[in-house]
């Protein structure tokens, strides 16, 4: 494969790519992202080729492995087009079934496809789905079509045309004012304004610049990055030579987090393939631009994803943030102006610049454009990866898309932003999602994490993970992160465990203000928000945990005990049989009790007790109920 | 090199270009509180405890001294209800680490801090870096380190390093607002240095 | 492997350290990227290790020693045959990922940050595998498993006993 030495070549191979291809071949897409990966995927793929490759259709049928489209929750997904059929939770069981009836007949196998958990109603295609139906996918939709690993899969759906037009047709300056018309915020976290952010470096006198990606993505919870990285790299990639065209930067990095292996791999992959057709390196396409990127891993630090954190961890260094005083795109990597955007911003650039900036102010409000991709994730029916665009409700998103809370339970809160966002409760559900709209609900969009809660779900626990979390990921630098999240850990966990005493709210809160006015870096400054916003939504559980030492949603360990319900107890003998520590007492028809001194309530007896028993209950901050006594433990 | 004049505290003060607030501040003879400042050392911004408010009206923001450079006209206050409530709780924090020492109880004193309003804490290092820096910066030998990340984060001697060079510098130790830093020496020589008890082996065993 | 393991001490392959060097050109901006290759062949980066980093990247020893045990992908002791990664990611915690932990640290009798005695199991909580729509995830010798349950993890670690 030759460099290709001009826009025109790079064309000419688009139209010999498509014209190699039939629209009307069959082709089974299976994602083969890291969450089909991790149920069982590969087992699919390999036994479609088999069956393929059996019943002699290898000339009829093609089969790839594609990036992510999404829908985790029901995976492995496997779409046949070109009828755009959708088979979920396929197993290699189902292949033989699907290749003779799917493909030789072209009959649809019902058992395989979306069900409507309310209506019964059964979708056949993707676009049918309601899952997918009430999204707008401009920049995932492209996941399932491609074989992540095939930079002609890439080409053969317009990829690189965006580029093209940018080196051919557009000056560097000409793309800043697009990208600034179209008024694109960040998806990292923080949403600042893209445009303004090249422009800067863009007006710099340095001659050294750069663009770096951030695929750090070290919210918990948050997997938007990785699906699109993984998935489609060379868009990813096209948005960061069109970038680094713009503010005239000759480097690129993508700094990609180490627990993302696949990732890595497949953006390896697409920088190597790109250098291979011309489109990286010296004299790109022939127009006089060179550029070109480099690959490097995160070590395993949340703070890395911090923008001049990330700075320093390419260079060799701790991660530990920099005053924002001279902002990074000023001086930032090397102290030269540097670039840095995340995943999800650099893969809507070539999108931009392909259907304008018009195009992009349409979707979306008035202060937040375009589309953002959520990881609707916990306790939601229908979890994966939803692209809505800015403005659709919460409400809408949790249950026309997520398909509501599962198992009958009651929604509590949604969070959003990750470690540095909130928790935002039922009465805000009308609330349309955009930056400055998250933000004032006390929470924020972040990089697009959305995590539902239902009743089970403690809210004073969540703000102690949260901290928790961050202690742990702290680079400890700087005094009112570092010991503040320290005391504020230790007095959350204390309340949890039924320690908090009168004056810990008032402490919690001191530390609150230390950490947002004083801290280093957005890490420290945000760090609080979890528990100021559950505070501010549910300060009732904070006052059980303290008063009462109650868990009104019966989570915290050290304040809730298992008691088995004689009314309920049947006598079945499997809680007895399943406790590690034998603390179950009693016998073929003669109600169970748990010996509390024993218990180490690890909840095993509540998760194997039949769902028709129902018998174990949890109980806090009220005393158990007397024991049963021994004459009436006898079931007749 | 240009002058510039900004406001401290409602008083003129005249700067160089590139100065930072704090070293304006120090120059005018007006003192604002810091751990981890040294003259000789870059600025760190670590401790916090040099915040100070700047600007005027609605952009009034809260900035670290010891690492911000003088702008043309900026209004500049280093006391107020706010930073010193925040400087109290600051100090509160460190005091759970090293309440015996006197820098802090000379500051504590001033904020109003106490020392028992946090659980006290195992180590007290309060993490100044003043130890790590100067062997990095001023002596370049680089004899101590930090290991870790947030609340596990800690100095460290290179015991190869520490050995050879520490009983003949010394120049860090002063500068330690908590003495940890002798401490942690002493330890360092007792158990890791070659030829002591249970260091490295060495050919006297 | 890199280390060749006898009942005495750990000898390491200094050739093969040299070659990886190398590779990023003795570039100090490239020393994480180092470590994370050594870390990845050796499984954990002996003392030795560093030293030879320390000076051919012409970086101080505590700018190593600090990146070493800053970053979690590092391991400065030996680690376990078995590698076992818990993920403690919001979602999964959501999902109860704290009892598939303790279920764990029941069964292999260590917590996470440590190794057995045998240098059989290690256990990890790692912050988040993206692997969120399937909590609680754990991920054995990067075989990631699903929606686990904790008598599941059980079957899944008594298969590697």
């Amino acid at each position: 494969m030759a460099v290709l030495k001009s826009p025109e070549e790079l064309e000419k191979l688009r139209q010999e790519i498509l014209s190699g291809r039939d629209p009307d071949k069959s082709c089974i897409s299976v994602c083969a992202g890291a969450g089909c990966l991790a149920s069982g995927v590969s087992e699919v793929i390999a036994a479609f080729k088999s069956e393929i490759e059996k019943q002699t259709l290898k000339a009829d049928v093609d089969i790839k492995g594609t990036g992510c489209p999404g829908f985790c929750e029901r995976g492995p997904v496997v779409v046949i087009y070109p009828e755009e059929i959708c088979y979920l939770q396929v197993t290699p069981n189902d292949v033989p079934e699907i290749v003779s009836q799917t493909l030789k007949e072209k009959k649809v196998i019902d058992r395989l496809l979306y069900v409507d958990a309310t209506s019964g109603a059964k979708a056949i295609h993707e676009y049918d789905i309601p899952f997918y139906k009430n999204q707008e996918r401009n920049v995932i939709c492209n996941n399932i079509k491609i074989d992540s690993k095939s930079i002609d899969d890439y080409l053969a759906i317009g990829g690189y045309s965006a580029l093209t037009k940018v080196l051919s047709r557009m000056s560097g300056e000409e793309v800043v004012e697009e990208i600034k018309r179209s008024g694109l915020r960040g998806r990292g976290g923080a949403g600042f304004p893209t445009g303004k952010k090249w422009e800067g470096s863009r007006n710099d006198p340095e001659k050294t610049k750069y663009v770096i990606v951030n695929a750090d993505e070290g919210d918990p919870g948050a997997f938007m990055d990785r699906a699109l990285l993984e998935g489609n790299p060379h868009s990813i990639l096209e948005g960061l030579i069109i970038g680094g065209f713009a503010i005239g930067a000759g480097e690129g990095y993508v700094y990609v987090r180490q627990e993302y292996p696949l990732a890595v791999v497949n953006i390896s992959l697409a920088i190597m393939q790109a250098r291979k057709y011309g489109l990286l390196g010296k004299n790109i396409i022939g127009t006089g631009f060179d550029f070109d990127v480099q690959v490097h891993q995160g070590a395993g630090a949340f703070v890395c994803g911090e923008s001049t954190a990330l700075m320093t961890a390419l260079e060799g260094r701790v991660g530990e943030p920099r005053p924002k005083y001279v902002r990074s795109n000023i001086k930032g990597l090397w102290d030269k102006p540097s670039v840095l955007n995340n995943v999800e911003t650099w893969a809507n650039v070539p999108l931009i610049i392909n259907n304008g900036a018009v195009w992009f102010t349409q979707i979306g409000t008035e202060g937040s454009k375009g589309t953002k991709i959520f990881s609707l994730v916990g306790k939601i029916t229908n979890t994966g990866l939803v692209e809505i665009p800015m403005g659709m409700t919460l409400k809408d998103i949790i249950y026309k898309i997520g398909g509501g809370i599962p198992g009958g339970k009651k929604f509590k809160a949604v969070q959003t932003g990750g470690p540095s966002g909130g928790c935002i409760p039922e009465e805000q559900l009308d609330l349309e999602v955009g930056f400055d709209e998250l933000t004032r609900a006390g929470s924020m969009m972040g990089s697009g994490g959305m995590i539902v809660m239902d009743e089970d779900t403690c809210m004073v626990d969540v703000a102690r993970y949260f901290i928790n979390f961050l202690t742990d990921e702290s680079c400890g630098k700087c005094l009112p992160c570092r010991e503040g999240l320290r005391q504020m850990n230790k007095i959350l966990t204390k309340i949890t465990e039924g320690k908090g005493k009168e004056g810990d709210i008032g402490l919690l809160e001191a530390l609150s203000e230390a950490a947002t006015e004083a801290s280093l870096c957005a890490l420290g400054k945000s760090a609080p928000n979890p528990f100021l916003s559950t505070l501010r939504y549910f300060r009732d559980e904070y006052e059980a945990h303290i008063r009462e030492k109650r868990c009104p949603a019966l989570y915290c360990k050290e304040l809730i005990r298992y008691y088995i319900d004689p009314e309920k107890c049947r006598a079945c003998l499997i809680c007895l049989k399943k406790c590690p520590v034998d603390a179950i007492d009693g016998g073929k028809k003669k109600i169970h009790i748990i010996d509390q001194d024993k218990c180490t309530n690890c909840g095993t007896c509540f998760e194997v007790c039949p769902a028709h028993f129902a018998a174990v209950k949890k109980i806090s901050g009220v005393p158990l109920p007397a024991p049963v006594p021994e004459e009436e433990r006898i079931i007749t | 090199m240009n002058e510039i004049v900004l406001q401290i505290d409602g008083k003129e003060v005249k700067a160089r270009e590139g100065m930072t607030i704090l070293e304006a501040a120090q120059s005018a003879g007006m003192s604002i509180p810091r751990l981890c400042y040294h003259e000789k050392l870059i600025p760190f911004g670590g401790c916090r405890l040099c915040i100070v408010e700047a600007g005027s009206g609605s952009s009034v923001k809260l900035i670290v001294s010891c690492v911000y450079t003088v702008e043309e006209n900026l209004m500049v206050r280093t006391r107020s209800e706010k930073i010193d409530r925040i400087r109290k709780t600051l100090l509160e924090l460190l005091l759970a680490h090293a309440p015996g020492s006197p820098e802090l109880q000379v500051l504590a004193k001033e904020y109003g801090a106490d020392k028992d309003r946090f659980e006290k804490e195992a180590s007290f290092c309060i993490h100044c870096g003043l130890c790590v820096r100067y062997c990095a910066e001023v002596k370049k030998l680089n004899a101590v380190g930090f290991v870790d990340r947030g609340v596990r984060k800690e100095i460290c001697f290179i015991p190869e390093i520490a050995s050879r060079e520490c009983s003949k510098c010394m120049e860090c130790f002063p500068l330690c607002p908590t003495s940890y830093l002798q401490a942690a020496y002493v330890l360092t020589e007792a158990l890791a240095f070659s030829g002591s008890s249970s260091g490295s082996p060495s050919k006297n065993r | 492997m890199m280390y060749k393991k006898n009942t005495e001490k750990l000898t390491m392959d200094i050739e093969r350290i040299n070659q990886i060097i190398d590779k990023h050109q003795a570039e100090p901006g490239s020393l994480i990227q180092v470590l994370l290759e050594i870390q990845s062949e050796n499984h954990w980066l002996p003392k030795e290790a560093l030293k030879m980093v320390s000076e051919k990247l012409q970086v101080p020893l505590t700018r190593v020693q600090h990146i070493a045990t800053f970053y979690k992908a590092f391991s400065l002791v030996p680690k376990g045959r078995h590698e076992i990664h818990i993920c403690v990611g919001t979602a999964c915690h959501v999902r109860g990922a704290k009892r598939v932990l303790e279920k764990v640290e029941d069964l292999t009798g260590i917590k996470s940050g440590e190794t057995d005695q045998d240098l059989k199991f290690s256990l990890e909580t790692v912050n988040c595998l993206g692997c969120c729509a399937l909590g609680p995830v754990i991920e054995i010798n990067g075989k990631t498993h699903g929606k686990i349950s904790t008598t599941e993890t059980a079957d899944v670690l008594k298969s590697y006993m």
